[in-house]
């Protein structure tokens, strides 16, 4: 029993102080470095609990999609960070006076928590036994909650077509690739010989008729 | 794992089925066609509206559930969902104008309004917290985008990015108090929150307040109504007549759903609630409406006003109560559409004119418009016999039957000093000097005028129907 300890407390003590890093580290590509970092270990949490479903989403979604859509937006924009934080010292009292109440709240919360005993038994959907929960939530998110599935299917269609509608411009000098026009391209169509007379060279009027 | 697929027959939600599979059809056609086609996009849409409409109307009567319950059609439902998908419809044949502008030709407008209708078709049938999640933003996601859709105007894209910020921040607040309730009862669905709540805990009361801050956020009730007024005059102003009609019914449609199916054991805690914002939006729609200068921000008020007046139903808990709001709705669908219809035609040399005082005069240059403007301007005040008395009549009743008196007195007065500001508009178009002719009125907005006005004005000859179908509505949800 004691190498989940030992794991146990390698992962937590690794994301609490990369968690730290995160806010204290000057250089902000530095933070989304400890960001992801932190973000590992707590899947790796969530694989010591056996939600191996939750660690694995929590490597795809965060580290695979927002970590490195916050690494992009840090070396794309010009954020000064420096600048960001110079009212720290300012705002540190009121900051410790809601980090306090934090504190005070989860302790109420860690010390006086009761689960209903009737909530156990309104559970839709108890875990089956004998099968991992990867299993479990596959066997009901396609049956079960398909029209869930379904209209959540609908509205990422929606945050597609928007992102699309809101960005997407039209301009009208971009060269766009046509694949069937370059395949129908033939030596006719793309070459040209000319008989250049001695000295002269070719005249502006065919190098325009080539061009085109 | 036991599944039967007992529970999930796909013929209640036909409508939503045909609805989706047609938009995705619209999609196709306008992104392998390119732009050229918006104009046939957008009859196509209005005509699979229709047609998801009459399937709607078409389906068996009597309560129809599926999806293991989380998916119900009664009358209710089908009542507000052809009222959200009459607005949807009117909405895209005032967009006509709006869409033939060859800088903002984007067939996908339309494709968001359909998507959007069918998030409120979602909306109106969820019978669980999921789907009511999933249908509300559907519905607001494709909102925020086609409040943007005017993207080379700062005001539009203001609109969109503050409606975003702001319907996120509502989205959350709504996903907490429903992971409260669901904590606090083991059950997401409506009728299983019912069962389980029987008195009041902290807890419960908790979510249902975070519960419903989200919903008073998507109908702009105070506190919620900030994003409303700087929205509707920002966002195009199809755009506008869009906001302020069928997402409205959808999200006073699920907001009668949850407290009077999720809640009824405990009617006083959110009774409250809902009186306390009543009372506001009421008093906020009135008298912050007087100073406007701008007609699309003076619609926004007079549309915090007009939700305030129709919770005073729903605060009511009654069955007369919930009749009040759906016959409330369906009237204020009714004036603003056609209002909007009126104020799309306000254009001088080809630009749109929003000030109040650009209506001065309207009866001379405009003598049939300013009337069926200021028909509608006083049925929007409540002024007898229009049909906005009637709406107000029906909720105030409601109010006074389940003891409200206080509310109800309240919710007369407001509507007094509401009736200022409408009447000042009236009398600006029949007694001051004219500011200027307008252009002709387009044959699409006369239509969208005319059967609003008419609607509106003889409604009182014949009510018969609207109340007997609203009646059975509010019914299937007792």
């Amino acid at each position: 029993m004691i190498l989940p300890a030992l794991f146990f407390y390698l992962f937590a003590g690794v994301c609490v102080a990369s968690a730290v890093m995160v806010i204290v580290s000057r250089n902000p590509v530095h933070s989304v470095l400890f960001l992801i970092l932190a973000f590992v270990n707590a899947s790796g949490l969530f694989i010591l609990m056996g939600a191996e479903f939750l660690g694995m989403m929590l490597i795809v979604v965060y580290v695979g999609a927002v970590a490195v859509l916050f690494l992009f937006v840090i070396m794309m924009l010009d954020v000064d960070f420096v600048e960001l934080r110079e009212g720290f010292i300012e705002y540190l009292p009121i900051g410790l006076v809601i980090g306090g109440i934090f504190v005070v709240e989860l302790l109420l919360v860690v010390f006086s928590w009761v689960i209903n005993p009737s909530t156990a038994k309104q559970i839709t959907a108890a875990i089956p036994a004998n099968v991992s929960n990867t299993e479990a939530l596959g066997l009901v998110l396609y049956t079960k909650y398909i029209h869930y599935f379904q209209i959540a299917g609908m509205v990422l269609l929606v945050a597609m077509i928007g992102a699309i509608v809101l960005t997407l411009r039209h301009k009208a000098k971009v060269k766009r690739q046509d694949i069937n026009v370059q395949n129908a391209r033939t030596p006719e169509l793309a070459m040209a010989v000319r008989k250049v007379a001695s000295g002269q060279g070719l005249q502006d009027s065919d190098a325009a008729e080539w061009v085109k | 794992m036991s599944f039967s697929s007992a529970g999930y027959q796909l013929l209640p939600v036909l409508p939503e089925l045909v609805l989706a599979v047609g938009a995705m059809a619209l999609l196709m056609l306008g992104a392998y066609r390119g732009e050229g086609t918006t104009r046939l996009v957008t009859t196509l849409a209005v005509v699979l509206l229709v047609v998801t409409g009459a399937l709607e109307l078409m389906l068996p009567a009597g309560k129809l559930t599926t999806f293991g319950g989380s998916f119900v059609v009664d009358d209710f439902a089908r009542f507000l969902k052809v009222l959200a998908i009459i607005g949807s419809a009117a909405t895209l044949i005032l967009s006509t104008e709006f869409l033939s502008d060859p800088s903002r030709r984007i067939f996908e407008y339309s494709i968001l309004v359909l998507l959007s209708t069918l998030g409120m078709m979602v909306l109106i049938s969820a019978a669980d917290l999921i789907m009511l999640y999933l249908g509300l933003e559907l519905m607001s996601l494709a909102l925020y985008v086609v409040a943007a859709s005017n993207r080379d105007n700062a005001k539009s894209t203001e609109a969109g990015l503050k409606y975003f910020v702001l319907g996120a921040l509502s989205s959350g607040m709504l996903l907490y108090g429903a992971s409260l309730i669901y904590g606090f009862t083991g059950t997401v669905d409506f009728a299983g929150i019912a069962a389980a709540v029987k008195s009041g805990s902290v807890g419960i009361v908790f979510g249902i307040v975070f519960l419903l801050a989200g919903l008073c956020f998507k109908v702009s009730a105070v506190p919620f109504h900030m994003w409303t007024p700087d929205v509707y005059e920002g966002a195009p102003t199809p755009v506008t007549a869009f906001f302020a009609s069928a997402p409205k019914v959808a999200a006073l449609a699920v907001f009668t759903r949850v407290t009077l199916t999720a809640f009824p054991g405990i009617v006083p805690q959110w009774q409250q609630i809902l009186v306390f914002v009543a009372i506001a939006s009421m008093a906020l729609g009135s008298f912050a409406a007087i100073g406007q200068k701008n007609i699309k921000r003076l619609m926004a008020y007079s549309s915090i006003g007009h939700m305030g007046f129709a919770l005073v139903g729903l605060a009511s808990g009654t069955v007369e109560g919930a009749q009040g709001v759906l016959i409330y709705i369906a009237i204020y669908v009714a004036m603003t559409l056609g209002s909007f219809a009126v104020i799309l035609t306000m254009k001088r040399n080809g630009q749109p004119v929003e000030q109040i005082s650009d209506f001065a005069g309207l009866s001379r240059t405009n003598p049939m418009l300013a009337f069926f403007f200021a028909m509608l301007l006083f049925s929007l005040a409540g002024i007898p016999p229009l049909a906005g008395f009637f709406a107000k009549w029906y909720v105030f009743v409601a109010a006074i039957k389940a003891g409200l008196f206080t509310l109800a007195v309240i919710g007369v007065l407001t509507s007094v000093v509401g009736a200022f500001y409408y009447l000042t508009i009236v009398k600006l178009m029949y007694f001051d000097e004219p500011a200027g002719q307008i252009e002709p009125m387009r044959i699409e907005l006369r239509t969208v005028l005319a059967v609003a006005g008419i609607f509106n004005i003889f409604f009182f000859v014949y009510p018969g129907p609207l109340v007997s179908v609203a009646t059975a509505a509010a019914k299937s949800l007792f």
